[in-house]
């Protein structure tokens, strides 16, 4: 047997069995499957688990106001109002900015500090969303407070409802969209440079040979080829918005019963209502109707997300945004 | 268009300067939150850094004569649960992705590798709460106990698009001659998969698991409705379990400053666990062309 010692490890193992190659390709056939498995699992979890409060209130419960599980009473509209307004107000403010960050590092940057910029814009999105919750608690809420709130609900509160007061603790929908746009920034401005990057070079040398400034360039020949891939851009950052839990629960101000009609007044959103509830749901039509809410919260973020990929693909032809989303 | 001559000429430049002005504004004003956050994390969050914050369980305040309240204990329950957490769930989490991503890269593309694909696009796109929702009806209600497995589930769950996705894109990476100078040398395909394209791999798919990592370990909410918390130090996995996340939040929102403090210190540690990975990342990739 010393002709054996020559074999090489593969050959002794493929000896003892000759359907290596088999199972290797089952193997990982099972786990890719196992992936697929996992979203289906996601979809029919949220969505048996939710039969008893669908078979209660239908749909009808996601425009009814008043929430009070000790009595049953369950309405869902505060929650998608407050998803819906802090969202909004996120990309509100986000959007431009991201925008013109991702102009900035795409076409404007100098080449040096093209990278360490990106990487600091990007360091945003790393960081947990809970110590944006803190963080929004301990400094910025009552900075806001007393620098934009108190003296913006003093002035005009009484003639505009939308700003009205009373301020209270600080915390609400206002407060909650703008740390949600600080998390969805990087999104935006990493999507908007890398689809601005594709766009081919003679747009922009056509441009400026008309006679055109460097703005002049970008509006009209860049971002218009761009358009779709920063749409995808805007809508990956409205996804991430939308699903945000931590940070929301944090500074919303958990008013989980009624609509403030104030950018100052508290609310609450779908995702952290969950989440704060979901623990300590004891009977079983609480707990249904809070993963009938995540049912709803999964299905929206899902159309936004296929829906902002697809764009984001066909503008740069490459999955830019699946890792950095 | 606008090629209009010297009438409007100036009115152009200074629109020019005004908007590349105005984006070098949007990127300072984007520095702003990310100095101002680290600054704060690191500076209250270094004055919490104490032997007793890595080496205490939760106590309960004390308060003193003055009304002041002192005592607060330290983490290491946090610690050591975030610690099981993410062990467990880059266990199970690592193979699951590396295998996956194998199947997508390895073998000729198919309707199954497409839905692969568009499956770890929905699970990276899923609010991590919904994930913690599916953990919590499948495990802590079934069982009728919130345990930390249930929370190393989610997690995983969490991990496997980023493992996967950056996994595969890598493996693409890895040049076609050696697979083909493997083969040519009649090695089965299992074979050279392991010991020659996923060694070759090996930088880049660390770079995925260690960013997976970093993605974990700052999960909250899924915690939040699996491990619930824990005021002792516990390894025990069927039972609840704290994690540094976890208290960071839990801390937060309460009355007494040193609790505050200890919200500071967990954040300053989950920070630097975060920055860490990226820049390791960023520095282990760093002439990788992008």
């Amino acid at each position: 047997m010393a002709h054996a010692e020559r074999l090489s490890a593969w050959q002794v193992v493929q000896r003892r069995t000759k359907h290596g190659d088999t199972i290797f390709w089952a193997l990982t056939l099972f786990f890719a499957l196992l992936v697929i498995a996992l979203v289906v699992a996601v979809g029919y979890v949220t969505w048996a688990g939710s039969s008893e409060a669908r078979a209660r209130f239908g749909l009808g419960f996601l425009f009814q106001t008043g929430w009070d599980p000790n009595a049953q009473n369950f309405g869902a509209l505060p929650a998608i109002y407050g998803t819906l307004v802090s969202s909004g107000l996120a990309l509100l403010f986000a959007g431009p900015l991201g925008i013109l960050i991702g102009v900035f590092l795409s076409e404007l940057c100098p080449a040096r500090l093209k990278q360490p910029l990106s990487f600091l814009i990007e360091l945003l999105a790393a960081i947990p969303s809970v110590i944006y919750g803190m963080w929004g608690i301990f400094v910025f809420v009552p900075l806001f407070k007393s620098l934009v709130a108190s003296p913006v609900t003093k002035a005009v509160g009484k003639t505009i409802p939308l700003l009205s007061g009373p301020v209270g603790t600080g915390r609400g929908v206002l407060v909650a969209g703008i740390i949600l746009a600080i998390m969805i920034l990087p999104t935006i401005a990493a999507i908007t440079r890398d689809v601005l990057a594709v766009v081919p070079n003679h747009q922009r040398e056509a441009m400026l040979a008309l006679g055109a400034t460097r703005w002049e360039m970008i509006r009209t020949a860049v971002l218009p080829y761009a358009r779709a891939g920063i749409i995808g851009g805007l809508m990956l950052g409205l996804g991430r918005a939308l699903g945000e839990t931590m940070a929301a629960l944090m500074v919303i101000g958990s008013i989980k019963d009624k609509i403030g009609g104030s950018l100052f007044s508290g609310g609450i959103t779908a995702a952290s209502l969950i989440a704060s509830e979901l623990p300590n749901a004891n009977d079983d039509l609480h707990a249904s109707t809070l993963i009938l809410i995540a049912l709803v919260l999964f299905g929206i973020t899902l159309l936004v997300n296929v829906f902002a990929r697809l764009l984001v693909w066909r503008a740069a032809r490459g999955p830019v945004g699946s890792v950095r989303a | 268009m606008m090629i209009t001559q010297a009438p409007n000429a100036t009115r152009r430049k200074w629109v020019d300067r005004f908007m590349r002005g105005l984006t070098v504004a949007a990127t300072l004003l984007a520095l702003i939150p990310l100095v101002l956050i680290l600054g704060y994390v690191v500076v209250r969050g270094a004055g919490a850094l104490n032997l007793a914050f890595f080496t205490q369980a939760y106590e309960p305040p004390v308060i003193g004569a003055g009304g002041e309240v002192s005592n607060a204990g330290g983490v290491l329950h946090g610690i050591v649960g975030s610690f099981v957490i993410v062990s467990l769930a880059m266990l199970m989490a690592l193979p699951i992705g590396i295998l996956a991503a194998i199947f997508l890269a390895e073998y000729p593309a198919n309707s199954i590798a497409t839905a692969v694909r568009f499956c770890t696009d929905v699970l990276s796109a899923a609010p991590s709460i919904i994930v913690g929702v599916v953990a919590y009806v499948l495990i802590v209600q079934r069982t009728r106990q919130f345990s930390a497995l249930a929370g190393s589930i989610a997690l995983t769950v969490l991990m496997i698009p980023v493992i996967t996705r950056t996994t595969e894109e890598i493996l693409k990476l890895v040049p076609h001659t050696m697979r083909e100078a493997g083969m040519a040398l009649g090695a089965p395909k299992w074979w050279l998969t392991l010991t020659v394209v996923i060694p070759t791999a090996l930088s880049g798919i660390v770079t995925g698991v260690l960013l997976a990592f970093a993605r974990a370990t700052g999960e909250t909410a899924p915690l939040l409705l699996t491990v619930l918390g824990n005021n002792n130090v516990s390894v025990k996995l069927l039972e609840p379990m704290a994690a540094l996340p976890l208290l960071t939040y839990k801390y937060t929102d309460t009355p007494f400053p040193a609790q505050n403090q200890l919200a500071w210190g967990s954040a300053l540690v989950l920070t630097l666990l975060v920055l860490g990975v990226n820049l390791a990342v960023r520095w282990a990739t760093r002439s990788r062309a992008r």
